[in-house]
């Protein structure tokens, strides 16, 4: 343990993603190959079942610092993550060892086979044999919070640099569901794996937000629009049977979206599409619908029922085995129209549509309309445009609508977690109604570190009332809380839902009495909704 | 009858002696436990610190009407005997007791009960009531000896020197920075500084306290040698100042650095849990030996702190109100 836990160390030490990656490589060339196996499965969200409560780790662990447990609650929001807070308050360890990650693991799987008190006992040993660092990396085992500011393309990345193999063959190597117990690092890694190669995706072409006016992109007739979507960027391969599903960011989706599995009936091999993956039922659902999907690597059967995806392709990266980013996107559109235009409803792929217009201020207006069309506002792109690598200015332009905004009153406070925990970054906004506020959305970003800190000491000497870690302070303050849309919600007492809410500035000039009203927040629902 | 100090708009007053310890605001006459600027401010009428305090007071203050005392000597000041006992927090802090008709309260300021090779090392006082410090007053909250933090720092600095990377480490510019530079393997190479920090090391200096050689770093000074260890206020560790000296490693000192999101919102390379303040068994064994039936947890995690001390340790704990301290960041570095 004592090498994962300097090699935790390491990572947590640093900010720089190269440093993290360096010093995972450098585990994965020395660490045992069982040791090795486990890391990948951790940061590739595999762990051992929970055999404990957190509950039972909280009120264990109390009892042994010799605190009660409403001092251990009290110090947990401080802190801000429950494995840390266990391994601060514990006294320090009384013995040592030296035992691998593989042995910690096993003891932690067998502990589910035994009785409760054998568990306790079991972790209390263990506790007393870990110093600090060690006994956190342990906890986060036990709970299963195992991320530690690695994500699996991170983790794959280092990987490659370790064993020389491409990124993208290890990403898909990890795919599936093979577990620590069922497979080695031999197999798993280093035995020839040939469908690997043929799961590689393009790069994304991403592109930047449109500065200034598109009257400066020069004749309408050059450039074609689309609607900017809001889902997530997708690539969908078909080569020799298989599909393949990336998502930006270059990670392997596939697993997440079973329905594409379908897309190998309806496309040849060597067919390269890229597009946005959407919630779509008869049309485009809202965010938050996809959003359910988003995270989970496991599909439920309900869940395909009541939020299924489709790729709405808008782009043809590979046909009939070719490269065609370099053919004009006018020509490889209309390849993809020919391709995609003629498949029945029940193909997981839609053409979205190209948005006429013979003027600038034509597509203004139609524009206006995006969010109707639930999106977010309109693509450009040049039609003699080739296809890219990474983000570049030229050929392709987000025209984004403005956000909504709206001035609220802060009403309660609580302090961040992990990076951001002893300053109050969570805070809760009101509207005005008569004489009473109306909370209707919480929001954590958009201030800079200076403002939070100065919040911060505000909120300390302005604090009304406590409930547990949340703050009601004194009605004073105003922000401009930005957002992407407004829907009718029945889980939010307000009644409304906003999408993105952020703090897009602090208004010191603007006093309580000239905030919103209760009025101006239905209007908006009533409009935009 | 009124207790003898009582919480005011100003700070602690005590109308027996009519004066007011580390006050706040302008008060004719200030008795003051140290030097840092939350406890010593300017615009006192007159100030009363232990001899160990007064040059740094008169550093930071400039033009002040003040008078130096003893460790442990007894003034009579009205109706009231007071005296200062070493508080350990750094060099020159005092703990100020305060006795009237038998009745003795003590006011901690700051401290912590490990000694750290420089301060006086704290020195329990019994008392009646003890006004008690508690920045870190949750049992997450444990240090770990001095010896062991500063083999990590040592470690740091060494690994750093034979990689020809400069080590820059952020400290508050009176006590932390000092206790550093006092107990810091100084034969890994030298030890720059910053202006903030070299002119506190001056003052100590010349009052006889016992530092290895610094070397005062200015931009015009030329290439710095790599294997330096360069000590400066956390602020001055993102400027202009701290580009000048190219790669480089970060680290803060601090009790903060204990909790792994604090260290990481600094942004550091290394975060050293070392503080001087008390930590959470200093605390209870600071209160325990005092004797004091009546503890008045201030600045810190005062509401937790009281309940714990009443509902656990049976102790009558009220928070004494207090309007010391500054931003989160300022707390974070000088802690």
């Amino acid at each position: 343990m004592k090498d994962f836990a300097r090699l935790f160390s390491r990572i947590d030490e640093t900010n720089k993603t190269t440093a993290k990656t360096a010093a995972l490589a450098d585990y994965f060339r020395t660490a045992p190959d069982d040791d090795k196996l486990w890391t990948v499965a951790l940061f590739s969200g595999r762990r051992p079942k929970r055999a404990v409560t957190t509950t039972q780790l909280r009120e264990w662990a109390a009892e042994v610092a010799g605190i009660p447990l409403w001092l251990f609650e009290e110090a947990y929001p401080v802190v801000g993550d429950l494995s840390e807070t266990i391994a601060l308050v514990l006294p320090r360890a009384t013995s040592s060892s030296d035992h691998s990650l593989t042995h910690w693991i096993t003891t932690l799987k067998r502990l589910q086979e035994v009785e409760i008190d054998a568990r306790r006992a079991a972790i209390l040993s263990a506790w007393d044999g870990l110093e600090t660092t060690e006994r956190f990396v342990f906890n986060k085992l036990l709970t299963g919070g195992f991320r530690m500011g690695v994500s699996q393309k991170l983790m794959t990345r280092a990987l490659a640099q370790a064993t020389g193999q491409e990124e993208t063959d290890l990403a898909h190597r990890l795919m599936g569901d093979w577990t620590p117990e069922t497979t080695t690092f031999h197999d798993l890694i280093e035995a020839d794996d040939p469908a690997a190669a043929g799961s590689r995706p393009y790069p994304f072409y991403l592109a930047y937000a449109l500065e200034g006016e598109p009257q400066d992109l020069g004749s309408p007739s050059d450039w074609q629009a689309e609607w900017k979507w809001d889902g997530i960027r997708g690539q969908l391969i078909v080569r020799d049977r298989q599909v393949h599903v990336w998502s930006r960011g270059e990670e392997l989706v596939t697993d997440r979206y079973p329905e594409f599995a379908a897309a190998a009936d309806w496309l040849p091999d060597g067919t390269v599409l890229d597009g946005e993956i959407l919630a779509w039922n008869d049309g485009p659902l809202p965010f938050n619908a996809l959003q359910k999907r988003i995270g989970r690597k496991s599909v439920s059967k309900k869940m395909l029922v009541e939020i299924p995806v489709v790729l709405a392709a808008y782009d043809l990266l590979e046909w009939q085995g070719a490269d065609l980013r370099e053919v004009p996107m006018a020509d490889r559109r209309a390849q993809l129209g020919a391709l995609i235009a003629p498949l029945p409803d029940d193909a997981p792929l839609r053409l979205p549509p190209l948005l006429p217009f013979d003027t600038w201020e034509a597509l203004a207006d139609t524009r206006a309309t995006a969010r109707d069309h639930a999106a977010e506002g309109v693509m450009l792109k040049s039609r003699a445009g080739t296809y890219q690598v990474g983000r570049r200015k030229g050929d392709w332009w987000k025209w984004k609508l403005d956000p909504l905004t709206i001035d609220a009153v802060m009403i309660y406070a609580q302090a961040g977690s992990g990076r951001r925990a002893n300053l109050f970054t969570d805070f809760t906004f009101a509207v005005r109604d008569g004489d009473a506020l109306v909370p209707f959305t919480k929001a954590y970003s958009g201030l800079t570190d200076a403002e939070f800190r100065e919040i911060t000491a505000w909120v300390r000497k302005n604090t009304l009332q406590r409930f547990g870690p949340v703050r009601q302070v004194t009605p004073h303050h105003v922000f401009e809380i930005a957002f992407e849309g407004i829907q009718a919600s029945t889980r939010h007492k307000s009644g409304v839902a906003l999408r993105f809410p952020r703090m897009a500035r602090w208004r010191k000039d603007k006093p309580l009495a000239e905030a919103n009203t209760l009025d101006d927040l239905n209007e908006m629902l009533r409009v935009y909704g | 009858m009124a207790p003898i100090l009582t919480h005011t708009d100003k700070g602690i007053y005590c109308a027996a002696g009519d004066f007011w310890i580390d006050p706040w605001r302008p008060v004719p006459r200030a008795l003051i436990t140290h030097g840092h600027a939350d406890h010593a401010r300017p615009g006192m009428g007159a100030y009363l610190a232990t001899h160990a305090a007064l040059p740094v007071l008169r550093h930071r203050l400039g033009e002040i009407d003040a008078e130096g005392i003893s460790y442990g000597e007894t003034r009579r000041i009205g109706a009231a005997s007071v005296s200062f006992h070493p508080a350990g927090h750094v060099p020159g802090s005092a703990q100020i007791r305060v006795e009237v008709a038998g009745e003795v309260w003590v006011v901690s300021g700051d401290y912590k009960v490990e000694p750290d090779g420089l301060s006086e090392p704290f020195e329990p006082v019994r008392c009646h009531h003890f006004i008690t410090e508690c920045t870190f007053g949750l049992p997450v909250f444990r240090w770990q000896p001095q010896a062991t933090v500063m083999a990590q720092v040592n470690d740091w600095w060494r690994a750093n020197a034979s990689a020809g990377t400069v080590s820059m480490l952020g400290a508050y510019s009176l006590g932390k920075a000092q206790r550093l530079i006092a107990n810091i393997d100084a034969a890994i190479g030298p030890i720059l500084t910053h202006g903030a920090v070299e002119a506190t090391n001056a003052v100590l200096r010349a009052q006889g306290y016992d530092l290895p050689d610094t070397i005062h770093w200015t931009s015009d000074a030329g290439k710095p040698p790599r294997d330096a260890l360069v000590i400066a206020p956390p602020g001055a560790l993102d400027g202009q100042w701290a580009r000048a000296f190219g790669t480089r490693s970060t680290a803060f000192a601090s009790g903060w650095m204990g909790v792994r999101g604090i260290r990481r919102r600094r942004a550091g390379d290394r975060g050293f849990v070392i503080s001087d303040h008390a930590d959470w068994p200093g605390l209870l064994s600071a209160i325990r030996d005092t004797g004091a039936e009546n503890v008045y947890p201030t600045h810190g995690y005062t509401d937790i702190f009281a309940r714990y001390l009443s509902s656990e340790l049976g102790l009558n704990a009220q928070v004494w109100e207090a309007e010391y301290g500054g931003d989160d960041a300022e707390e974070v570095d000088a802690a």
